[in-house]
Parts: structure tokens; C-alpha cells; sequence
């Protein structure tokens, strides 16, 4: 298999997405599931969240000029929760998402993401707030996400990151996608498999 | 120190540690339906990669298929094109299909039970996130993205993170009418919708071990909803008595090796937990949802929350909830309109879930203006379930008795609410745009209960209206 890119630095300009517990049917609701590829699902992410029934646009940052072309989002705590889908983190990635900031995430959600090459990395209430704002006043600024120096920086301030130690170490090493780790010794799958009483 | 069913299942399928410090753990039973594998079989193409243990893979269709629609091509081509590619990706990698045609199909995780591939001290994923059902009988199954489910495939083996296990002890009598379902939602409404992240959840105490094999599958079915990636039950008589006879459990001589087996892997008595929660099953009552999140839940003889008593982020999540609603802080929930009644749905649509509702449903008459639907889990539960007369116990009370199939859990099949239509529902998910309408409204509930809301017209007390309050304590 082609060996991966080593992610080590993500910069770009973020969207705040507000709320908690955001589902990942709210991210891609099931009825744009219906597809045996993940081709253009990129449109759909967080459909019902940006139009209404009739396909106009709703008031959400998501739909703001100023916010158009942002690669990182802002989010809140246990964002993904609900279904595993893949369906969801590949519709924000399609949609132009390479990483997320935000509080907390459900597990499921995280560990798709990763596999996407997508880091979710973490901070604390305050510095949510404090990105929220500078983002709000400066929607045309980048901010940085180093996977390195474990920072984000907004301005002329960094603020320290949290990612699960496993996420972190396959980013940067390029391993963020294990299957070729997986498949490099079938010999021990398969002892795994002959000692096993129902294999 | 003991150790836990979690960790001895682990260790034995632990393959090796990766270099990011993740298990590659094996995985002894993959499950697929037509939803999350197409993708992945994609990938598998692409790759030039195969299926490593194709006899450890069985699949079915779910999701999507028409519960009142019964001949194909179906009217939906997005959903025919899905139905068509699982077949050909099983047919082309040798992968045992429970098609609509075997008699057998139905709810990944109804399927799974019913044909005896769920066993004790086994690892399981399938793509999907209820894949937490399979630990009613001491399985660690976990739910997997369609990237992982490509892993399974190609390896039988993925790559994932230790859990950390929490004990949930129910003990004491639960009281007529409160049901496997009211403790799940208690438990979540209790630890919160991410209380469980980082958790595998062991439910046992008094409560569990009265369960039937179903009431366990039920709470199991909704760890996810509470954070944790998997739950279970540790397996014991009941567990073997459900399984013994069904067509993948080991037969003849080879059963009671299983057994010896499987009562192995149960919890040490003096096993070492990360966390311990107690809960006495006489604080529980009928419980139903108000919000957009299963831990938004109340009491059905409680008022809806008001918002001043709430911190600043549940505040914000109920605010939103109450307009998604269009419900009143502070309000009582019993008598709340209601405009579709569902059973069904891998939570509750299996054959005690059916039993139970037609029970106190028999006799009586959807109220006017409500469209009821009863969906078996699967052809075998309908089977069985018209062989006991219980789908002319639905007709007759106004029900709709549809084929098997996931239905309006989700509404990847026509079965939708339409515009804001308020549910009662006896599946796992109230999200907004849940049950196939952005501004359609969900209110989570036991399978008795929808009984009794469809019988009224409105969200009531299930033990009033069938005439069993005089056993239940003021």
C-alpha cells in the first residue's frame, strides 16, 4: 500500500458549530446514506442544518460568506455521538474539513476521522471561547493546529491541545490509516484464530 | 485480583500491540449490512485485497428494505441498487446472506441472536453502532465505521484502544410496567448521553439476572446512546437455554465444551472495576424522552424540566430541545398529541416486544387520527409472531403489521414521519431528523408504552390506561 502523508500541521480559517452533543444524523441524515460510494456526500453534510424543506438556505455559520472556504471547525462537547457512520466524517472531509477543535468527541466519530487523516483534537471550555471569539472578529485569519508543539495558534496567541496519544502518534507518523500495519503479519492473525474455541 | 469478562475476552483476542499503542484485536464475528459495506468492499477492490475469513462473516439487509413493499424491484432504485450490491459483494467473496428470500432476514442485530452466531466470549463488530445489542450475551461487540469494517474484512482483525469497564448494578424488583427500556433510558438519563466515553458497560445485579435474554439485548442495544462503545452482561444459564438448538450454536458433543467455555469468560467475583454505579430498580419508573438526545428523559408522572434549573450547557441543549419540541419547560409530558405510534426497530422489535404490546393492545382501538405501525425485527419474529395470532391482535386494533426491517427507526426505507408529526416510539434515537422528517419529533419510550399512547392519542401512563395501577406504589 502507498505510504501516507505524515500530518504534523494543519492551518486554515475555522467556522464555529454551535451545540453540544451534535449527532451524526445531523451531520449527514440517514436519507443521503443511500449510496454505495462516498462520492458527493460532501454537499449534504449538515443538510438540514443549512436549508429548510424547501431547499433555501437557514441562518447558520455554516451558510456565512464570511466563513466560506474554512477547513477547521469549532465544535462542542461529544460531537458525533449516535450512529457510526462513516457516512458523517467523510461527508466534512468531501465538504472541504481537515480538522475539527472542539471539547469532547464520541469515540465512534473520533476514531473514523483519524482513519480519514482528519485530526479531532481538544481544549478546554475557555480556550473554545477565546478561539470562538477571534474567529468571530477574524473570520479571514488562519489559525494552526500543530500536532508537533500540541498548540493551536490564533493571532499572536497559542493555547495548548489534547489528542488521544494513539491518534497523535499515527498523524505523525503517517499511520493514520491502519490497515497496512494490520495486514503486515497474517501469521499472527492466525495463531489468534487456531487458538480460539469458535474460529 | 479477578478480572472482568472485557478484559479476559481482550487478552484472547489480542493479536499484537501497534506501533500507535492500540490492540490489534481479532475480531470473531463480523456482521454487514447493505448501509456501511459497500464502501468498504469498494476498497477491497481497489486495494487488490480480499475477505481473510470469509466463513466469519455474515450478512443481511436491513436498513433500507420496504417493510410494506415486499416484491422487487422496489419503488426506491437508490435502495434496490443497495439491496443488489450486498448481494453481489457476498456472492463474489463467499459471505453467508440472510436475503429477503431465506426466510431469516431482518435487524443485523436481531438476526445475529436468532441464528445463534452471537456467543459468550467472543469479539463482534459490525458497521453499525448498536452493534452493542450482541453483549446481552457476553460478546464484546463493538460498532465500526466503514473503514474499519474494510479492516475486519480484509484482516479479521481491527485496531482499537483498551476500555475501561464500569459495573452498573440494578438491584431490588422492578414494579409492573417498567420495562427494560425504562432502565436503559434511567441509566442514561442518570450518566448522561457521553458519560460512558472510554467505557465498556457491565450491567449484572438482581435486575439483569431476572432478564430475559431480550430485556438484556434491549439495555445492551442502547450503550451506545450512553457514550460507552459496547455493554454486556456476563452469560449464565439463561444465556445457554436461549442459545441451545439454534442453527450456528455448536451441537451434540460439542455443546458442552462451549458451555464450559463460555461460563469461563464471565466476570471473576472479585474482578476490579475502573467504576462502580448503583441503582435500586424501585427508583425506576416508565420513563419516556422530552428532548433531542435519549438522555433528555423524564418520569412519565414528572413535569418537563424548567430551563432555570438547568447549568449552562444542558440549559442550551434543553432550549433547543423544547423549540425542536414545541414543548413548554416546566410542563407536564403526559398529554402531549401524538401522531404515529412505532414498534419495532432493533431495540424493541423482537418477539417478547410484540408479545408484551398485544397483550394490553388487544381489546382496544388506536385513537382517531393516529397511524400505528408494528414491525417485527426480523421474518423469524414475524413468523412466530403470526403463528401466536399476535398480527391480527394489531390489525384489529387499528395497527398496520408490516415486513421486517429497521423501518422508522432511522427512515432509510419509505416508512418517514412527515412535516412535524410527533412519534411514539419504542427505537433507540429521538435526534432531530431522526425518523425521516427534519421537523419531525420523536418521544422515546418502552413498547407498552407506545401501546397505550396509540390507544389514547397522547403520551400517558401505560399502567393507568391498561388497568394496572392499583399494583404500582403512589
Amino acid at each position: 500500500m502507498a505510504a501516507l502523508e505524515k500530518i504534523t500541521k494543519v492551518t486554515g480559517r475555522a467556522v464555529p458549530v454551535p451545540g453540544d452533543d451534535v449527532d451524526t444524523d445531523r451531520i449527514i441524515p440517514a436519507r443521503f446514506m443511500k449510496c454505495v460510494t462516498f462520492d458527493g456526500l460532501g454537499e449534504f453534510a449538515f443538510y438540514d442544518v443549512r436549508y429548510d424543506g424547501e431547499g433555501n438556505k437557514k441562518q447558520h455559520p455554516l451558510n456565512e460568506k464570511r466563513f466560506e472556504g474554512a477547513t477547521i471547525m469549532l465544535v462542542g462537547s461529544n460531537f458525533g455521538c449516535g450512529s457510526s457512520r462513516e457516512h458523517a466524517p467523510q461527508s466534512l472531509h468531501k465538504f472541504g474539513v481537515r480538522a475539527i477543535i472542539g471539547l469532547s468527541y464520541a469515540e465512534i466519530f473520533f476514531g473514523n476521522s483519524t482513519t480519514l487523516g482528519m485530526p479531532c483534537v481538544s481544549v478546554d471550555k475557555n480556550t473554545l471561547h477565546t478561539l470562538t471569539q477571534f474567529v468571530e472578529a477574524h473570520p479571514e485569519k488562519a489559525l494552526t493546529i500543530d500536532l508537533e508543539k500540541m498548540t493551536v495558534t490564533a493571532g499572536e496567541n497559542s493555547y495548548p491541545i489534547t489528542l488521544a496519544e494513539s491518534a497523535h502518534d499515527g498523524l505523525l507518523a503517517g499511520e493514520w490509516d491502519p490497515l497496512a500495519l494490520l495486514l503486515n503479519k497474517p501469521e499472527d492473525i492466525e495463531a489468534v484464530a487456531d487458538r480460539l474455541h469458535y474460529v | 485480583m479477578g478480572k472482568t469478562l472485557f478484559h479476559k475476552v481482550w487478552e484472547d483476542h489480542a493479536v499484537r500491540k501497534l506501533p500507535n499503542g492500540q490492540t490489534q484485536l481479532f475480531i470473531g464475528t463480523h456482521l454487514i449490512h447493505e448501509v456501511t459495506s459497500p464502501q468498504a468492499f469498494g476498497m477491497l477492490r481497489d486495494l487488490g485485497l480480499t475477505v481473510k475469513y470469509p466463513s466469519r462473516t455474515f450478512a443481511t439487509v436491513d436498513h433500507i428494505v420496504p417493510t410494506n413493499e415486499l416484491v422487487e424491484p422496489y419503488s426506491d432504485p437508490l435502495a434496490q441498487a443497495m439491496i443488489e450490491a450486498l448481494r453481489k459483494n457476498t456472492k463474489e467473496f463467499g459471505i453467508t446472506f440472510f436475503d429477503t428470500n431465506t426466510g431469516k432476514q431482518g435487524v443485523v442485530h436481531i438476526v445475529g441472536p436468532e441464528q445463534g452466531i452471537t456467543q459468550p466470549g467472543t469479539t463482534i463488530a459490525c458497521g453499525d453502532s448498536h452493534t452493542a445489542t450482541h453483549g446481552a450475551f457476553g460478546a464484546i461487540a463493538f460498532g465500526i465505521g466503514t473503514s474499519q469494517v474494510r479492516d475486519v474484512l480484509a484482516t479479521q482483525t481491527m485496531a482499537l484502544s483498551p476500555l475501561k469497564v464500569r459495573r452498573i448494578n440494578v438491584d431490588g424488583k422492578l414494579a409492573p410496567g417498567v420495562y427494560a427500556k425504562d432502565v436503559i433510558l434511567h441509566i442514561i438519563r442518570l450518566l448522561g448521553v457521553n458519560g460512558g466515553i472510554g467505557f465498556a458497560y457491565e450491567y449484572g445485579g438482581e435486575v439483569f439476572d431476572n432478564f430475559s435474554m431480550e430485556e438484556r439485548m434491549t439495555v445492551c442495544n442502547m450503550s451506545i446512546e450512553g457514550g460507552a462503545r459496547c455493554g454486556y452482561v456476563n452469560p449464565d444459564e439463561k444465556t445457554f437455554e436461549y442459545l441451545k438448538g439454534r442453527p450456528y450454536t455448536p451441537n451434540g458433543a460439542k455443546w458442552e465444551d462451549a458451555v464450559k467455555k463460555w461460563k469461563s469468560y464471565a466476570s471473576d467475583k472479585d474482578a476490579e472495576y475502573d467504576d462502580v454505579v448503583n441503582i435500586k430498580a424501585e427508583d425506576i419508573k416508565p420513563t419516556v424522552t422530552w428532548g433531542i438526545n435519549p438522555g433528555q428523559a423524564v418520569f412519565i408522572d414528572e413535569n418537563l424540566p424548567l430551563l432555570d434549573e438547568l447549568d449552562g450547557t444542558d440549559r442550551a441543549n434543553a432550549a433547543e430541545a423544547f423549540e425542536h419540541m414545541s414543548l413548554t419547560p416546566g410542563a407536564p409530558i403526559r398529554g402531549t398529541k401524538i401522531d404515529v405510534a412505532f414498534i419495532g426497530s432493533c431495540t424493541n422489535g423482537r418477539l417478547s416486544d410484540l408479545e408484551e404490546a398485544a397483550k394490553y393492545i388487544k381489546g382496544k382501538h388506536v385513537a382517531p387520527g393516529v397511524t400505528a405501525i408494528c414491525v417485527p425485527g426480523s421474518q423469524v419474529v414475524a413468523k412466530i409472531a403470526e403463528e401466536k395470532g399476535l398480527d391480527e391482535v394489531f390489525r384489529e386494533a387499528g395497527f398496520e403489521w408490516r415486513g421486517a426491517g429497521c423501518s422508522m427507526c432511522l427512515a432509510m426505507n419509505p416508512d418517514k414521519l412527515k412535516g412535524n408529526q410527533l412519534s411514539a416510539s419504542s427505537s433507540n434515537r429521538n435526534f432531530k431528523g431522526r425518523q425521516g422528517s427534519p421537523t419531525g419529533r420523536t418521544i422515546l419510550m418502552s413498547p407498552v408504552m407506545v401501546a397505550a399512547a396509540a390507544v389514547t392519542g397522547e403520551v400517558c401512563d401505560a399502567r393507568e390506561v391498561f388497568g394496572f395501577a392499583e399494583t404500582v406504589s403512589a
